[in-house]
């Protein structure tokens, strides 16, 4: 068993409910134990820096100091939210390369008793620990059920392999990670230029044509490579992907039904666990015609299914003269 | 003769230069001379003078006067960096009849006033400097050059431009030349390029003429398909061991007639001349104006050593010259003097990771362009997409690729606006294609460059001022819908003042230059330096261009850093001018700063021969003594600070002289205002 | 977007302070930070537009005011209650910024409660006295600071933030 500090980020428990039951499924096949910081608290995603910077970092900097006192071995600090992951991370970066903020942080945290050493603990993604820890071939290993068939458009989404401050991808806009650990479940991932592209974020509450704009840069080149899902580590983009696809195609005059399902959702059945105890079924965008396609079964839809109003286009790569090989760049 | 100065000190002149204002504004000249002039006369000064230009004949003529009329023993000059003027200042002493090595120029422009704001504080330290230098000086001894004969011939490392051009200079004076290239064939990259900026020659209309001219110079050896692999020896008298690599074809007897590669049944990409845009045999000439003529054989591709199978070249070759048991061949050479025209490697595209170059099949490299609008390249010049038929309608040329970049390179590759710039005018001369030059800036400072950018901009090429922010294939607004499967190029227009979404159906990446991926370790083998990026560092970037730190070693073309074709063909040629001047010289005289050992004292531990980065000292076994080769010694001292019999001392550089010179640093008569 | 952030920057460092802070550029920055591993010059972009919200927002200045207004409410919850609360935000902001949406949005708005995705409840931390004493010392920090640039400002020592 491998052990991990844990903050799950307030939409876990929200929106997000399904990540957090998928991802509860799948530890103890994969070996995971995870330590849930004690009170954790928001940690402002973008909006909290936009009003104060300093107050914004504070909000961050509660969370690395009670993970701190509450570390009790573990090193690692494991966040499957991508905003969180980055507020988390970049904080941190803050605190060790920065000694003025790291003083006027730990001045404001003393005001609650609590203190931060920068470096105490060190602020991984989800999946980050699943492809580095447990690694690639424990989790094809581990696959009962190959999800052989499914055609996957692997989103990533921005905030996993950007800012980096510590550059540990060595990829930050076509990272192939997500596409390797799909492709050890069994799943066929096809070519999508989108992976890293940004899901329209807080646009979707605050401009909704800059949103739909984004969304559809996000759904129509996975529509057009034959993507049956989506597949994203990231709660905002699942909601946003998701809940705003059926506004986005009455705005813009298009017909998608493009599903969106977390990663551990995906582990999950290829792990062999019921769809339901994943928390399919609880997408807006239904994946049960995708998912029926190598025989999952998953809880009745609420709404008929629609019909993606697209033919699937085929990637087609020129003959005439040789390509590059692709750069090949160990992790 | 006057006074004898006390203790019987050497009598020593100080000479301080204002070097105009440079450093008479910020340290007190006067106060500085008559300082030293009366609180050194104890150390032996018995004359002290301040003069705007000290180097100029009359600031020379007053040191002249000074050593015959008042004897001087000892001169100490407070100016500039020895690196300046050193070589001025032993010239005066030495006619004067002083031994120049008993002058000492100390530095108070680049160590003190360059540096420096607080005249008081400056003034000060520039004492102490003057007192080091009068102590130091003190404890010199007269000190003789060394003179070692040079061997006229000469090796040169790369076979491109630059290589070339220093190689026919030499040979035209009749000196023999060793020209050791590693690819098949020389000419380098610019065998590669179709034309050249700005006056559109065919680069190969220009270059192989010179390349047949080096192939067949009687005082040319080519060493194609070969590496240097050790080089030892000092100026004058090198000596390096040079690889052959089997080509697997017996050079005497081979014609050149091409009939094994045309029956070569294995055809591989060519990601060497081709740039990867074309096909060869595994058997090979890698164009058809290859300098030598033979074919090599690829012999990670061949038929014959992937299974024992094939060897149809070696049946069907007319005069059965194929040699399939062929062996890597050493050759050793004596050359005097050495010129590293290693070149450079374009910057691989691929890293770009917003420019999708190895993931949309229609962007392509600036190499790959050359290759596809040359007439022999792999579209018979026609510029074509990678589907190798349609004809583009729109093509995006981005610069700077690689170049300019924190993430990547900072520096500027110096020739990509005019290459980038040549293209636009090259696809306009071949197709009806609209094209958009996306740039940063367009630095064009060459002779008739300027002219060109506007003859490109009057042939109808768009100009964008702006950083690609990326090519893509997704499409994002409604209006693009119709462009589908076309690239899009994401640009700020900052002219416009807007962002810019242009529909292209190429890209051609203006790749930069960087060094080669070997560099370092060339600069290992040979004993030079490089920057860390790895672009070999000159004796001085502006009057010394051409040599490096290590005598006897040149270099030219952009080994250097990047440079065009005629800067490299003029490196090339002074290189050659510096060594054929050695060579009439016949020998050359040597700084003698270098380590000595103390016979008496050597224990023969042998601890100093492995610690020298120039393998001058050997291990004289029957003596049981360790020896210094005093023309290979560059005098940098690691020996004598490892010695535990404390057994080697620097000329120049005694413990002596490096203790006088602190307690000048430290003394009391130098008063520091707090 | 009223600029480009290149331009955005050239205003900042042209001393167009009031230009810049009313521009709606930062507003519309998502912090993507595609820009922060592409700019050749290495500079943190998202934090620059961060800090000229900020500015702004102290100011009162307000360009784009939905997404200002949805980052108070989004804090005020935070604040409220430690934790983000999906469900209070979204009625709010709703409401207040396109009444006109809702009923496009209502059908998802059904799926995302039936699925219990959005919960009615809020979830409030134990340790709320602790994180409000942390964000009041960092306010006064803040105003500290504020102060001090003012009085170099007045004292002709400042420049532009």
């Amino acid at each position: 068993m491998k052990s991990y500090l844990y903050y799950p980020g307030c939409s876990l428990s929200g929106s997000a409910r399904a990540y957090a039951a998928s991802l509860g499924a799948i530890l103890e096949p994969l070996g995971i134990e995870l330590h849930e910081i004690d009170d954790w608290n928001c940690c402002g995603a973008t909006e909290y820096l936009t009003l104060s910077p300093l107050r914004g970092q504070a909000l961050i900097s509660r969370n690395l100091a009670l993970a701190q006192a509450q570390r009790d071995g573990a090193q690692t600090l494991v966040a499957p939210c991508s905003a969180c992951y980055v507020n988390l991370a970049k904080t941190d970066r803050y605190f060790r390369e920065n000694s003025e903020f790291r003083s006027r942080l730990n001045e404001v945290l003393a005001a609650d008793g609590l203190h931060y050493t920068p470096g105490a603990v060190r602020v991984r993604h989800l999946l980050e620990v699943l492809i580095e820890d447990v690694g690639l071939d424990a989790i094809a290993a581990a696959v009962t059920r190959p999800l052989n068939g499914l055609r996957v458009a692997p989103y990533l989404g921005c905030l996993v392999s950007r800012p980096d401050l510590d550059r540990r991808w060595a990829l930050h806009e076509e990272p192939r990670e997500l596409d390797r650990l799909m492709a050890a479940l069994g799943a066929e991932v096809v070519d999508f230029p989108a992976r890293t592209a940004c899901c329209a974020g807080h646009m979707t509450q605050i401009s909704p044509e800059v949103a739909w704009d984004l969304l559809r840069r996000v759904i129509e080149p996975a529509d057009h490579a034959g993507a049956d899902l989506l597949v994203t580590v990231c709660p905002m983009c699942q909601m946003n992907v998701d809940s705003f696809q059926g506004e986005m195609d009455r705005h813009l005059g298009l017909r998608y039904h493009m599903p969106i399902l977390f990663f551990t959702q995906l582990i999950g059945l290829a792990l062999g666990r019921p769809a339901a105890e994943l928390g399919i079924g609880s997408e807006v965008v239904s994946a049960a015609q995708a998912l029926a396609r190598i025989g999952v079964e998953v809880p009745p839809p609420t709404e008929p299914p629609v019909e993606s109003g697209h033919e699937p286009r085929r990637q087609k790569r020129p003959t005439g003269l040789p390509m590059p090989e692709p750069l090949e760049v160990p992790r | 003769m006057t006074e004898p100065t006390p203790d019987l000190m050497p009598r020593t002149g100080v000479y301080v230069c204002h070097c105009g204002t440079n450093i008479a504004a910020t340290v007190d000249v006067a106060e500085l001379s008559h300082y030293a002039g009366q609180q050194l006369a104890q150390q032996g000064v018995v004359v002290s003078r301040d003069y705007p230009f000290m180097c100029s004949s009359l600031g020379q003529g007053m040191i002249e006067d000074d050593i015959r009329e008042l004897g001087l023993e000892r001169v100490v000059v407070a100016a500039c960096s020895p690196h300046m003027h050193e070589k001025t200042f032993r010239g005066a002493c030495q006619r004067a009849g002083l031994n120049p090595y008993l002058c000492e120029l100390v530095s108070i422009r680049e160590q003190v006033s360059w540096v420096h704001t607080d005249r008081a504080k400056a003034t000060a330290k520039a004492k102490a400097i003057v007192a080091s230098g009068v102590l130091r000086v003190g404890q010199q001894v007269p000190l003789e050059p060394l003179h070692v004969p040079i061997n006229p011939a000469t090796l040169i490392v790369g076979g491109g431009i630059a290589g070339i051009s220093a190689a026919l200079e030499i040979a035209d004076a009749g000196y023999p030349v060793h020209l050791v290239e590693r690819q098949p064939s020389i000419g380098g990259h610019m065998a590669q390029f179709d034309k050249t900026f700005p006056t559109l020659d065919c680069a190969a209309c220009i270059l192989t003429p010179k390349m047949v001219t080096a192939g067949g110079h009687p005082n040319v050896t080519l060493h194609t398909w070969s590496e240097v692999t050790e080089v030892s020896g000092y100026v004058g008298n090198f000596t390096v061991k040079v690889l052959h690599r089997p080509r697997y074809v017996d050079t005497d007897l081979c014609t050149g007639c091409g009939i094994c590669e045309e029956k070569c049944p294995r055809t591989v990409v060519d990601t060497a001349f081709a740039a990867g845009l074309g096909y060869r045999k595994a058997i090979y000439r890698p164009f058809p104006q290859a300098v030598p003529k033979y074919p090599v054989l690829d012999r990670d591709n061949c038929t014959f050593f992937d299974n024992g199978k094939c060897k149809a070249c070696e049946k069907l070759c007319p005069p059965q010259a194929i040699r399939l048991d062929q062996q890597p061949e050493e050759v050793t050479l004596q050359v005097g003097n050495i010129v590293l025209a290693t070149g450079f490697e374009p910057f691989d595209a691929r890293r770009v990771e917003p420019y999708g170059y190895g993931r949309y099949p229609n962007v392509f490299t600036s190499l790959e362009f050359e290759r596809m609008s040359n007439a022999s390249g792999p579209t018979g010049g026609k510029i074509v997409l990678r589907d190798g038929v349609t004809e583009p309608n729109a093509v995006a040329i981005i610069h700077c690729v690689g170049s300019r970049d924190s993430n990547f390179n900072k520096y500027c590759s110096a020739i990509c606006c005019m290459q980038s710039m040549k293209f636009a005018h090259l696809v306009r001369e071949h197709t009806d294609a609209t094209v958009y030059e996306c740039y940063i800036d367009i630095r064009a400072p060459g002779k008739a460059f300027d002219e060109f950018y506007e003859r490109v901009q009057a042939e109808g090429t768009q100009f964008i001022r702006g950083r690609v922010a990326e090519v893509t294939d997704v499409l994002r607004r409604p209006e693009e819908a119709h462009q589908d499967g076309r690239l899009i190029v994401q640009v700020e227009d900052t002219l416009a003042g807007r962002q810019r979404r242009i529909p292209v159906d190429m890209v051609v990446l203006s790749v930069g230059l960087e060094p080669q991926p070997d560099a370092q370790a060339t600069a290992r083998l040979f004993g030079i330096t490089c920057s860390s990026q790895g672009w070999i560092i000159e004796r001085h970037p502006k009057l010394d261009p051409v040599a490096t730190m290590t005598e006897g070693v040149f270099a030219a073309g952009c080994a250097l850093g990047p440079r065009d074709i005629p800067a490299s063909v003029a490196s090339g040629a002074a290189a050659a001018a510096r060594i054929l001047g050695r060579i009439a010289q016949g020998e050359m005289a040597l700084e003698p700063i270098g380590a000595v050992i103390d016979a008496e004292r050597c224990s023969g531990c042998r601890i100093c021969n492995d610690l020298c980065p120039f393998s001058a000292i050997t291990f004289d076994a029957p003596a049981g003594l360790s020896e210094v080769n005093a023309a290979l010694c560059q005098g940098c001292g690691v020996c004598v600070a490892a010695c535990p019999a404390n057994a080697i001392s620097a000329t120049g550089f005694t413990n002596d002289q490096i203790v006088a010179q602190i307690e000048g640093l430290l003394g009391d008569h130098v008063a520091v205002p707090a | 977007m009223d600029h480009t952030p290149r331009a955005l920057f050239a205003l900042i460092l042209a001393g167009l302070r009031d230009e810049a802070l009313a521009s709606n550029t930062p507003w519309m920055c998502l912090s993507c930070y595609f820009c922060s591993v592409r700019c050749p010059m290495g500079i943190r972009i998202p934090d620059v537009m961060y800090a000229v919200k900020a500015i702004a927002t102290r100011e009162g200045i307000q360009p784009e005011k939905t997404g200002s207004d949805f980052s108070r409410t989004f804090v005020a919850n935070v604040e409220r209650f430690g934790r983000s609360y999906e469900m209070g935000l979204v009625a709010q902001h709703y409401l207040r910024h396109y009444p006109l949406r809702l009923p496009g949005l209502a059908p998802m708005g059904i799926a995302m409660v039936t699925r219990g995705r959005m919960g009615f409840v809020p979830h409030r931390i134990r340790g709320l006295a602790g994180l409000r004493a942390i964000l009041a010392r960092a306010s006064e920090l803040e105003a500290a600071q504020l102060e001090t640039a003012q009085l170099e400002v007045a004292d002709g020592h400042g420049g532009t933030p």
